[in-house]
């Protein structure tokens, strides 16, 4: 099974790409070593993507990541928090993917912060994204603060560990339910850059009997 | 295989110079650069239809008329005809009146066009984008074919006991290619009328091309039209030239840095490696061009877009003398070399005119 994880972090090495990376173990762990893990790190795609929004289309390089992000079985996509939401850069990603490219798809949502005051935006900003998308979204999302790193949980939440560990057995379990390779449906206005295959295609005389006014 | 030229009309400023020409003058540098085509002995040329500024070339067949009346040889096409927003009996009439004016030289590319709000300024709905082409396109092609036409659809006020006049030249209607980017749905209806299809595959990289157009090819055998290899593709090119390649390069990285349509973004060396850009000499583009049958099959047109991003006219004259005389000439010869016997010609008046007398006498004989 394919396992993408897509991280926006900017510095190196970054708090974005540790959360990302323990994630992925952990869900790696829970496959039962069935996961080929790929990693999309966008800052090394991240004048690419703005090429893309200026041209139409994504260069070779972009393009092998959006095929890896549209092909996976399951996603991990972790951001930065950056002025009260997810980065820019992580967002622009998700811009240039074709519509339908995660409907149906296993995704596994982490964010990072220098303070536990904004881990809300998992679930108002990135969790919305991605039902927009028509993802099928853990119950876990996963937040790091920088004192997450050290600490444990308290009374009322699970330490960074735990909460890594069901987050990617969620992710596992939904990954192991789906259909392997359940492409998307085209959406008719033929959105799906280059998906020109005849068995797509409706036939002409059925196109042009649907349209016809009924008599 | 035929060889010519498309243009956008886009009025941009030369970014060399920081002046804009008029409306007036970008519309008669048009003019000139499509006798010009004539002059070096190209084969086409299109131009792009558009109903916002920059744009210019809002009434096409009122330039093809124009430059019918002051050419020989030249076929006149269009780069698109806007399929959706246009009324189709008003397509088919001012085609066909061209048509007689040229004497046949007249054939057009269907398209949708890609601003959104063409289509409520003539009173459509983008939404309805696919539907319009092919119930629009549907009705001209029985506009031409039809002397008296019933005709009721969806999107347009219903026809009884309609005629079409003038009737297409000798009763054989223009050839239409159909121009797609990215839709599966108009390669489908090239194929299921026998018409061209043109990939515009100037922006974007190939691959993506040779999906659409191998669909095109397999769904023309499917119709019953021919082979896969005799179906009609064209294909578009974008190229500057200059004896020495950095001297082309020099000159052209302005144009392309602040080019409207992909400016500011990639650089001109990135983006030749993605697209078929060819900045360079004139063997570069030789050499680029050749290798399109390689990606695409054997093909039928190859136009080049040489007149955009504010290029002065004086500039485009000199690429088109380099296209005509050191680029054309070669590309017919080597085009010409292993094409295999069965792939047919881009098709013109006068052999839309042989094939139908030949389908006559068959039906005589039968």
């Amino acid at each position: 099974m394919k396992l993408v994880v897509v991280t926006a972090g900017l510095t190196q090495p970054s708090s974005t790409r540790l959360l990302a990376d323990r994630l992925a173990q952990a869900a790696g762990e829970r496959l039962g070593g069935a996961a080929e893990t790929t990693v999309v790190e966008l800052r090394d795609l991240a004048v690419d993507i703005a090429n893309n929004f200026v041209t139409g289309f994504p260069n070779t390089r972009l393009r092998q990541a959006i095929d890896a992000v549209t092909g996976a079985d399951g996603l991990i996509a972790v951001t930065p928090v950056f002025t009260a939401s997810y980065s820019g850069l992580f967002k622009s990603f998700f811009d240039v993917l074709d519509p339908q490219a995660l409907a149906g798809k296993p995704v596994l949502i982490g964010a990072t912060g220098g303070t536990p005051r904004h881990s809300l935006v998992l679930e108002h900003a990135m969790r919305p994204l991605f039902a927009y998308l028509r993802a099928v979204v853990t119950p876990t999302a996963v937040y790091a603060a920088s004192e997450d790193w050290g600490g444990g949980g308290d009374a009322f939440t699970d330490g960074l560990s735990d909460r890594i560990a069901r987050a990617a057995s969620e992710l596992a379990d939904l990954m192991g339910r789906r259909t392997p390779h359940a492409a998307p449906p085209g959406n008719g206005n033929g959105k799906r850059a280059g998906g020109a295959e005849a068995e797509d295609v409706v036939p002409f005389e059925e196109y042009l009997a649907s349209i016809r006014p009924p008599s | 295989m035929q060889f010519g030229i498309f243009s956008v009309g886009d009025v941009t400023m030369d970014p060399t110079t920081g002046r804009t020409p008029t409306e007036g003058e970008r519309i008669k540098a048009i003019m000139r650069i499509a006798l010009k085509a004539e002059e070096v002995g190209l084969d086409v040329f299109a131009t792009g239809e558009h109903h916002n500024p920059p744009f210019v070339p809002s009434s096409p067949t009122t330039m093809l008329g124009y430059i019918a009346a002051r050419t020989e040889r030249l076929v006149l096409s269009t780069a698109t005809t806007l399929i959706t927003t246009n009324d189709p009996v008003k397509i088919a009439e001012d085609y066909a009146m061209l048509q007689h004016l040229a004497d046949g030289r007249v054939d057009l590319m269907m398209g949708r066009g890609n601003t959104g709000p063409v289509y409520p300024w003539f009173g459509q709905d983008i939404r309805q984008g696919i539907p319009l082409a092919v119930e629009n396109y549907a009705l001209l092609h029985q506009l031409w074919r039809e002397d008296v036409v019933d005709w009721e659809g969806r999107f347009r006020t219903p026809l009884q006991g309609f005629t079409s006049t003038p009737r297409p030249l000798d009763g054989v209607p223009p050839f239409v290619w159909h121009g797609s980017i990215r839709t599966p749905e108009i390669a489908e209806q090239a194929a299921y009328y026998g018409d061209g299809f043109f990939a515009n595959n100037i922006f974007w990289p190939k691959e993506h091309f040779i999906r659409l157009i191998s669909l095109y090819r397999q769904r023309y055998a499917h119709y019953g039209h021919g082979t896969p290899e005799q179906a009609i593709v064209g294909l578009g090119g974008q190229v500057f030239m200059r004896k020495n390649s950095q001297d082309a390069i020099r000159e052209f990285r302005p144009y392309f840095d602040n080019a409207p349509v992909y400016g500011h973004g990639p650089s001109l060396e990135d983006f030749m490696a993605e697209t078929p850009l060819t900045v360079g000499s004139p063997q570069q583009v030789i050499d680029r061009t050749l290798r399109f049958r390689e990606y695409f099959g054997d093909y039928q047109r190859q136009l080049f877009l040489m007149d955009h991003a504010g290029l002065p006219l004086k500039t485009v004259l000199e690429q088109l003398d380099i296209l005509g005389e050191e680029v054309v000439p070669v590309l017919r010869r080597e085009f010409a070399i292993g094409r295999p016997a069965g792939v047919p010609d881009a098709p013109t008046h006068a052999s839309l005119v042989a094939a139908r007398e030949a389908e006559n006498v068959k039906e005589v004989n039968a």
